[in-house]
């Protein structure tokens, strides 16, 4: 009785199925193919710059245990300085401007979803991998959006989530890619670019009839060609990428990225990732009785701003994509470790007077004895304000800007 | 061939199945696993038959433009996938969602964005509609 009604239900499906009319004349092997070329060119560069991200954090990475699911880890350079505002200005950037590309792909392969699923078990299996490809860009290109604009909407650790979905993404690109890259070349080559792109509307035609079934066997007239619809698309990334590029821009280009939290600075400031109100930090902790605390010796400020002082142009980079350039005057931290007695450390701890989750944060070897890390006093000339980390902030060339611990009691080097 | 096709289909569902061992190892990470799932199934199911149908259905509409000797299609088409990506992109700060940690993370809030969103979609609308009128000043000067 119940498979009765499964057979019928699933007639009644298929018929559905078969019911749509897909009317665009474009649909076709040769464009999907051409969106594909340009996710396969550019997820990757999302995918390790991602996975670097990971790295750059050091023994502080969230989550820390992913068991070998990681790029071999290395100790992340101090050199080129702006090589996190590069690596990680690229994740964000590109994850950004990658959307309509994404779903335009989406688009020209969906009449495929509403076909009758095969009776042939591993072409159906090879269809429920696609859950993972498409589930997984959207809840990497979902949670990450909201990420970056600071909507915490969904209430499960950002981090754990987005690595995770980016390996369950991995694992279906990997296979789809494997799967398809003969086709996709077969789908270029069917058709020349250069001919596409001399081809106005009147003259637009479907592709021949394909087996993947996506030419539309009744299309309605073209109302737009296929050069139309790559301009689309194009103009999408160029406007995306015009509202995004500013945040990683100082000056006056910053206010390009019009709709992104990053876009925006109190005038005459430069962007913070967290406010001096929103540590939560007690005024008192960090006023005229605050030291630092080096193990062995504890200094106060006015010790500190007596030592040989150092100054250095140095960026600020965020997890989030944005960056910021800025000068920077402090005491050297290798100096810092020679005064409490560890000349060569073998890496260091660095302590906020706040508490939470980025209250801590590890400092490799190289990152401690670089000649620009310093425990920086100054920006720009000026004390540190309160929401810079007065009474002392560290900065280090190429570190996350998170593990620039603001704010700072404490360095512990260790031997 | 197909039995390497299956492997490669095998090997990608261990892979993915590895990867929620990231969050299955971690005990404090369990309460999020049925939320995640939701949001992994939700984008998709979201995407596929809410997002697709919903846009689709709105281009069928553009089909009941009237007949002009430039066609209104893509001048309507064009400003409107650009407000949809945009709003799509930039929701939370449209609609002011999250601000609290906004304002603790940057100091600032979001009030000016959904000003903006309205002033960016009217620049695209005004841009494409100056385009119509060109084109169909200069078909006109060009046929008589």
């Amino acid at each position: 009785m119940v498979t009765e009604q499964l057979t019928q239900a699933r007639a009644a499906l298929a018929s559905a199925g078969m019911r749509i009319r897909w009317r665009s004349p474009i649909r076709g092997p040769w464009l999907t193919s051409v969106f594909g070329l340009v996710l396969l060119c550019a997820l990757p560069v999302v995918i390790v710059t991602g996975l670097l991200d990971w790295v750059a954090y050091g023994s502080g990475a969230i989550p820390a245990d992913v068991g070998a699911l990681h790029l071999p880890r290395f100790d992340w350079p101090t050199r080129p300085a702006w090589l996190f505002r590069l690596t990680q200005g690229l994740h964000v950037g590109l994850g950004i401007v990658l959307v309509p590309v994404v779903l335009a792909k989406l688009w020209s392969v969906i009449p495929k979803l509403f076909t009758k699923p095969d009776r042939n078990l591993l072409k159906l299996a090879e269809r429920g991998t696609l859950v993972l490809l498409v589930g997984g860009i959207l809840f990497e290109i979902v949670t990450g959006l909201l990420n970056i604009q600071y909507d915490y909407v969904f209430g499960f650790s950002f981090y754990a989530a987005h690595y995770a979905g980016a390996w369950v993404f991995i694992a279906g690109f990997v296979l789809h890619v494997a799967l398809k890259l003969p086709t996709m070349v077969r789908s270029l080559r069917s058709r020349s670019l250069r001919t596409e792109l001399r081809t106005p509307l009147a003259a637009t035609v479907p592709e021949p009839p394909d087996e993947g079934g996506l030419v539309a066997p009744d299309p309605d007239p073209p109302t737009m060609s296929r050069r139309g619809a790559l301009a689309l698309v194009g103009g999408g990334v160029a406007l995306l990428a015009g509202l995004t590029v500013g945040q990683t821009l100082d000056g006056p280009l910053r206010g390009t990225a019009l709709l992104l939290p990053r876009g925006r600075t109190a005038p005459g400031d430069f962007p913070v990732n967290r406010t001096f109100v929103a540590s939560g930090i007690s005024p008192d902790a960090v006023g005229a009785g605050w030291s630092l605390d080096l193990g062995a010796v504890r200094l106060t400020r006015d010790e500190l701003a007596a030592l040989p002082q150092h100054t250095a142009d140095l960026p600020i980079a965020c997890v989030e994509g944005w960056s910021t350039q800025q000068t920077w005057s402090g005491v050297r931290l290798r100096d810092l470790a020679a005064l409490a007695g560890v000349p060569e450390p073998a890496g260091a701890t660095v302590r906020s007077v706040e508490e939470g989750p980025f209250a801590r944060a590890p400092l490799t070897a190289g990152q401690v004895l670089d000649p620009d890390s310093l425990l920086a006093l100054r920006v720009n000339g000026s004390d540190l304000t309160p929401d810079h980390g007065y009474p002392a902030r560290v900065i280090v060339p190429a570190l996350p800007g998170v593990h620039c611990t603001k704010w700072v009691a404490a360095i512990g080097f260790s031997r | 061939m197909s039995a390497v096709r299956m492997l490669g289909v095998l090997a990608c569902v261990a892979l993915a199945g590895w990867a929620a061992t990231i969050i299955v190892r971690d005990p404090t990470l369990h309460p999020s696993i049925v939320p995640m799932l939701v949001w992994f199934a939700g984008a998709l199911l979201l995407h596929d038959l809410v997002l697709f149908p919903l846009y689709a259905a709105a281009d069928r509409v553009l089909a009941l433009l009237p007949a002009t000797r430039v066609p209104l299609v893509n001048h309507v088409r064009i400003p409107l996938l650009g407000a949809g990506l945009t709003l799509l992109l930039y929701l939370p700060g449209i609609i002011r969602q999250g601000e609290p940690v906004v304002l603790g993370a940057s100091g600032l809030g979001q009030e000016p964005f959904l000003a903006r969103w309205l002033w960016l979609v009217l620049a695209m609308t005004a841009v494409s509609a100056l385009v119509w009128v060109v084109r169909v000043t200069r078909r006109s000067a060009a046929g008589g």
